[in-house]
């Protein structure tokens, strides 16, 4: 859906021409001359910039800003925030309730809400702990029964959504509560299960679990592949592109997303080797994120869930099958809510009848809006799930560093999730005026 | 006329089809041949569109017989309505907003390479789709949300093209256009004439029917009301049989009235 290919056809053409004339044709009347394309060189990028900031499609600006602003009021309060530790701690921390906002996302981009995807991560824990320790199931064959269940959930809603008609925000509400009082009633008096940390899910998710066994090579490994990839793959399609003779990234643009995709990964993995590893539960988180990319961006499947998104009567009459899509994105939804709530058990080595309550939906939900997924549907991408964790993850480790009460947390947290729905309203009304929403 | 074969692609008899209270349709026939250009006319309210949906399976007809090819089919879904060949465009476009324009040329029926869209072979395609068309727009990859009306429309028309369809219906498709799209839409009209499509043409502009038609069919409140060649049919007698007009002393005053204010 990026529209930054947008590298004047003249040059395009231009290789294309002596080897293929068709393809040249093609390409000459394809381009308006009232439309504005990026100049070359850097001054391109910034007037391309201002362009779009004008327009109304912010990006990832006002996360990195948000980042900023949070770490620097929390060092100068508190010197060990940006301490390897403590940003170790906010990369393991994230993953449960980011493995909740992927799911979210999904929902996000069809224009509707779940709101039942913490009640389901608590309901998971309680039916893992449950089949682990008093029927005595293998841990492994009990994780894919838990997911299981969560795609189960999420189907139902999908089902009442899709097929009954009723507004997915009644059938989640309802869910929320339901799903909550089963994980309750599974739970039994004492309200908590242990589950032996040795094995399994479990230890892979625990706060001791790191990747490679804490082998100072996992981390580069992990940044240099991630490098690798984006490398590799620009070329491949800037070389495909070229002998179709259809505008590509030029080369310096590819190698300055790969410089500065190098320089905050080697940064990361730095950090987490400086302290103690890469924890497991965010390798799991960032795989997750990459094959969710893929999966929304390069598949049929993610172009229904825009098409959807965008309009829906558009997406019915091209003859996709609206309510099988809105199924399928709520039990994909219920599953990672479910995958999201062994992470919780993993945190803990116990299934609580705490966890998935509190403000685990609404942080859910405000990672993936503050990351830059509309909550009108039809924009947006996985990694906001990343960037709004970070946001939110950053504030509420800050918070407990500075030694704040609940209470303190919950209106800050309340302030940035109604901070960030006012600027995706904005941008996308000044999208609007702009004639790109 | 050009008929290439005698059997009609697509053939509806006697389609009924009931709203609630109001029977939109009542027992209307349709035939359309390929390499045909069919014109559908009618008032307001008359169940053109009805007609068209029904035809592209957004509302399934309640009674009567779809015949494609001369034999016998259901179409109850618009699916079913693509997978015979039949490609429609809206008079509300029906876009995806969010989506560029390769995404909505290819919405539903995505190229694919190892399983995994092809973005790049979608994206030269239609490039020269719409070079083929003489159609400008902007950029193929800008969403259609930055798009003029005209070039909205002709994005709806190409679509149609895409997946190499036997009848395409186009529901006024002029009826947004400045004086050259409209020209242009009508050569694409009889591009598809040429390329042996059938075409069935919704219309209220007489002068757009009378330059690119074959047939006339008339529709008036929810019945058929005649099919008249357009060599052999004057402006009248269409204005006449849209209007419901036959040879009476009120009807007579009501047409001259109507042909007075066509001149």
């Amino acid at each position: 859906m990026s529209d930054t290919t947008k590298t004047p056809a003249a040059k395009d053409a231009a290789p294309a021409a002596a080897e293929d004339p068709t393809a040249a044709a093609a390409a000459a009347p394809a381009v308006d001359p009232r439309l504005l394309v990026r100049e070359e060189g850097f001054k391109g990028y910034i007037t391309e910039f201002k362009r779009k900031v004008k327009g109304g499609e912010l990006g990832s600006i006002p996360v990195v800003i948000g980042l900023i602003v949070i770490a620097t009021v929390f060092q100068l309060n508190n010197d060990r925030f940006l301490s390897a530790d403590n940003l170790s701690n906010i990369g393991y921390y994230m993953a449960a309730t980011g493995m909740l906002a992927i799911g979210l996302v999904f929902v996000l981009l069809l224009g509707e809400i779940d709101l039942s995807v913490g009640s389901v991560s608590g309901l998971a824990a309680a039916v893992f702990a449950v089949v682990v320790t008093k029927n005595g199931m293998n841990a492994w064959l009990a994780l894919l029964l838990t997911i299981v269940t969560g795609v189960a959930i999420g189907a139902l809603h999908g089902w009442f959504f899709a097929k009954i008609g009723v507004p997915a925000f009644v059938v989640t509400l309802a869910g929320f509560l339901g799903w909550n009082g089963l994980m309750l009633w599974l739970l039994g008096s004492s309200g908590t299960i242990n589950i032996p940390s040795d094995e399994g899910p479990v230890r892979l998710l625990g706060k001791a679990s790191f990747l490679l066994d804490q082998d100072i090579i996992g981390a580069y490994l992990l940044a240099g592949l991630a490098v690798l990839s984006l490398l590799a793959g620009s070329f491949m399609d800037q070389r495909r592109r070229r002998a179709a003779g259809v505008p590509f990234r030029p080369t310096s643009e590819i190698v300055l997303r790969v410089v500065a995709l190098a320089i905050v990964a080697f940064a990361a993995a730095m950090v987490f080797n400086s302290s103690a590893g890469v924890p497991n539960a965010l390798v799991i988180f960032l795989i997750c994120l990459v094959v969710v990319d893929f999966v929304l961006r390069r598949t049929s499947f993610g172009r229904k869930v825009f098409a959807v998104g965008g309009g829906v009567e558009a997406a019915r009459r091209a003859g996709i099958n609206v309510e099988m899509v809105r199924i399928t994105v709520f039990a994909i939804a219920g599953g990672f809510a479910a995958v999201g709530g062994m992470f919780f058990a993993g945190q803990t080595s116990s299934a609580t009848m705490l966890a998935g309550g509190g403000n685990t939906l609404m942080l859910a939900i405000a990672a993936a809006v503050i990351g830059g997924t509309s909550l009108f549907g039809g924009r947006g991408t996985v990694w906001s799930a990343l960037l709004g964790m970070l946001v939110i993850q950053s504030i509420s480790t800050g918070l407990s560093l500075l030694n704040m009460e609940a209470s303190i947390q919950y209106m800050i947290t309340g302030a940035v999730l109604l901070g960030a729905v006012v600027i995706d309203s904005v941008s996308r009304r000044s999208q609007k005026a702009a004639g790109r929403a | 006329m050009i008929h290439v074969s005698a059997t009609p692609v697509l053939a509806l008899r006697g389609a009924s089809k009931r709203f609630g209270a109001v029977q939109a349709l009542t027992d209307v026939n349709l035939e359309v041949h390929a390499g045909e250009v069919v014109a559908l006319v009618g008032d307001n309210g008359a169940g053109k569109s009805t007609l068209v949906k029904a035809i592209a399976g957004v509302h399934p007809i309640d009674e009567g017989v779809v015949e494609w090819e001369g034999r016998p089919v259901s179409i109850s879904k618009p699916h079913d309505s693509q997978e015979l060949g039949v490609a429609t465009v809206y008079q509300d476009l029906a876009l995806c907003d969010n989506l560029d324009v390769v995404g909505n040329l290819y919405l539903g029926r995505e190229l694919r390479r190892r399983g995994v869209l092809d973005e790049v072979t979608m994206e030269q395609k239609a490039r020269e789709l719409l070079s083929t068309l003489s159609i400008r727009i902007p950029s193929v990859r800008i969403p259609i949300a930055g798009l003029s009306g005209g070039q909205r429309q002709v994005v709806a028309i190409a679509r149609a093209l895409i997946g190499d369809p036997k009848i395409v219906i186009l529901d006024e498709p002029t009826a947004a256009l400045g004086v050259e799209q409209t020209a242009q839409v009508l050569d694409l009209v009889e591009r598809l004439r040429e390329r042996g499509l059938g075409v069935i043409l919704i219309s209220h502009n007489m002068a757009d029917v009378k330059a690119v038609a074959d047939t006339v069919a008339v529709l008036r409140l929810g019945k058929n009301n005649g099919t008249f060649p357009v060599k052999d049919t004057s402006h009248e007698e269409i204005i006449a049989a849209i209007t419901g007009a036959t040879d009476n002393a009120v009807t007579r005053r009501a047409e001259r009235r109507t042909t007075e204010a066509a001149k």
